[in-house]
């Protein structure tokens, strides 16, 4: 800053910025590669593994780890890898459809409360509502009324997609919003949109050219929370025997069929448990990350 | 103050109503017919009479209202009656369970106290050993004490208690064999022995949930103390001769407490949602594990009263975080 004749280094744009300092968190860069590995041995992972997940083979059963099946058999002798992939997909695709979901209501609701002082007070008091409801409870009597009809009109694993997906996703936008309004407030007493209102922005083009993506940092960040909030949310009620049938593994469902054989086989709750675990784990670090990379404060140093 | 009080008192009554009309509504807009298993030989007219009886008749405002008045007009006088000895409710209408045909507030009363009581040693352990751990990575920033809480926290913020809990049983009841994995509410402690055995059983899921707690508890100090440590008096604080240990336990950690003991307060309502798992897990009776069968049996009165009970533990506590932090800070009382 102070000796301007020499500049430092060659100019570069912000989001460059954000990826060195995002970089520099080791924890951060470690878990975006776990998390890149686990993406991408569950999206092919079914395509270089020999086995089907659903494919029975009764004399094959209950069996150890082995080079046939590294991580064993479960008691109708399927393959349990070929399971944990495809409990990955499933797992994996509701909390990115989820957070998706969470994120457009979200910033929905915090970008109209925030920008629109008349929808302000109503719209705050509908978040204040929502986070007082006791939302476990709620998700599993949602899932319990609403699982046979939806299936009904839409297959079984279509039916109890949506379900899931929009139950998380309903009981999880009022993070976002609140973050959401609270940056959009600030920006709207800068002098940029001052200036865009003076030459006649409609309040649409104002929203979609001008706030959003100066909001994006904190969606960004509530993004990654979303996800880890939503698997853990799904495994929760296939673990409570009130998420996908069985014939659909998802990871928290292979955890509940594996707590059956605690005593007799220990090992086989360890691999969902793990990826649940450890896909969260990533994926709060990268939040974590990304939290610091970007805000600009941090970033400076 | 009193104003302040009274003023969020009276937000809470809204709040409590619109939560107890969505519980509501959800159930009755949910397709489903609590005749359903009723024998086919029964006639058509039969059925319609008993759905009658159980108050299905009525148009839903009724039916609303109907409940609110069970709820908190005559669940409060057996209460007092109970207590006191008084007749205020006797041959009103309570609300029954449809599993047990009994009132359901007896049975949720029979449940509490093993929900609270695990629950309640659960988070009180957890804050326990959160607060230090948070003062002390405060203290020492990016010390290699600070790095190891702060991944540990990390885990506990990333394992859910579904599968922390099933690890430890794994770990501690199946390969050691020390711990019981089954929660044993039938054991009288009247003794030494009985009292070493309810220990034993209590380690496990106090634990697991007490993980949780620790992680965001100890995140939370931990934020509080820096934003604390850097300010202005404590430099003056220091100038003015005080010891390190006075500056830090007294003046910092007096302020630092403020937003925390809101958060902790915060966080009582969602310790007894991740109840609900935990007993699942450890097979505890309390609460959480009648709520499950009740959904699976489809018992609505059951799976009502439940669901408000957790909303009004949420309403009280946020209730209790607000007016706290109005004592603890005289700025948020901008009255």
């Amino acid at each position: 800053m102070t000796d301007s004749a020499q500049p430092s280094s060659a100019p570069h744009s912000q989001w460059w910025d954000v990826w060195r300092q995002f970089k520099s968190h080791r924890g951060a860069m470690i878990s975006a590669v776990i998390f890149l590995i686990i993406l991408f041995a569950v999206m092919f992972g079914e395509a270089l593994w020999p086995f089907d997940a659903t494919l029975i083979d009764i004399p094959a059963r209950n069996q150890g780890p082995s080079w046939v099946h590294p991580l064993g058999t479960d008691q109708l002798g399927r393959d349990t890898l070929a399971r944990m992939i495809r409990g990955g997909q499933i797992s994996i695709a509701v909390g990115l459809t989820a957070m998706l979901l969470a994120l457009f209501l979200g910033t929905l609701v915090g970008v109209s409360a925030g920008y629109f002082r008349r929808l302000d007070g109503i719209l705050m008091r509908l978040t204040d509502l929502f986070l007082a409801l006791p939302l476990l409870p709620l998700l599993l009597v949602m899932v319990m009324l609403f699982r046979e009809p939806l299936s009904a009109a839409f297959g079984t694993e279509t039916g109890i997609f949506i379900l899931m997906v929009s139950a998380i996703g309903i009981t999880s936008w009022m993070p976002t919003a609140r973050i959401v309004r609270g940056d959009v407030l600030a920006l709207k007493e800068r002098e940029f949109i001052l200036s865009a209102r003076s030459i006649g922005t409609t309040p649409f083009k104002m929203i979609l050219r001008h706030i959003l993506p100066n909001v994006l940092s904190p969606i960004m960040v509530s993004a990654t929370l979303g996800i880890a909030n939503a698997i853990i949310t799904e495994s929760a009620l296939s673990f409570l025997g009130l998420g996908f049938p069985p014939d659909f593994p998802t990871w928290g469902r292979l955890l509940f069929d594996a707590t059956d054989f605690l005593q007799l086989y220990p090992e086989r709750v360890i691999w969902p448990g793990l990826a649940i675990s450890l896909t969260v784990l990533s994926v709060n670090y990268i939040g974590d990350g990304l939290r610091d990379a970007l805000d600009p404060r941090i970033r400076g140093r | 103050m009193l104003t302040f009080t009274i003023r969020r008192l009276l937000l809470a009554v809204p709040t409590l109503l619109f939560i107890s009309l969505v519980i509501f509504l959800l159930l009755k807009l949910a397709p489903n017919d609590p005749m359903a298993q009723v024998p086919l030989t029964v006639p058509p007219e039969v059925k319609e009479k008993m759905r009658e009886a159980l108050g299905l008749g009525a148009p839903i405002h009724v039916q609303y209202y109907k409940w609110l008045v069970q709820m908190f007009w005559i669940e409060p006088q057996v209460l007092i009656d109970h207590m006191t000895g008084s007749t205020f409710a006797e041959g009103k209408l309570r609300v029954i369970s449809w599993q047990t045909r009994s009132p359901v507030m007896d049975i949720v009363v029979q449940r509490i106290p093993q929900t609270l009581w695990v629950v309640g040693m659960a988070y009180l352990v957890g804050v326990l050993i959160a607060i230090p751990i948070g003062i002390y990575s405060a203290y020492k920033q990016y010390s290699i004490f600070d790095q190891i809480g702060t991944f540990i926290s990390m885990i506990g913020y990333s394992v859910p208690p579904f599968f922390s809990g099933v690890l430890m049983i794994v770990i501690f009841s199946v390969l050691l064999g020390w711990f019981p994995s089954i929660y044993d509410t039938t054991l009288v402690v009247d003794s030494w022995e009985s009292f070493g055995k309810q220990l034993k059983q209590m380690i496990m899921p106090v634990m697991v949930l007490a993980l949780q707690t620790t992680a965001q508890i100890s995140r939370f100090m931990r934020a509080s103390m820096l934003d604390n440590l850097n300010q202005d008096y404590v430099r003056t604080a220091r100038a003015k001769g005080l010891s390190e240990q006075v500056v830090v336990m007294v003046h910092v950690l007096r302020n630092s407490m403020i937003p925390v003991v809101t958060v902790i307060a915060l966080g009582v309502p969602a310790i007894f949602g991740g109840a609900i798992i935990t007993e699942q897990v450890f097979k505890v009776n309390g609460i959480g594990q009648l709520l499950i069968p009740a959904i699976q049996a489809n018992d609505l009165p059951m799976v009502q009263t439940l669901t408000f009970m957790f909303a009004i533990l949420i309403v009280l506590f946020n209730l209790i975080a607000d007016i706290m932090y109005g004592i603890l800070d005289p700025r948020i009382r901008y009255d």
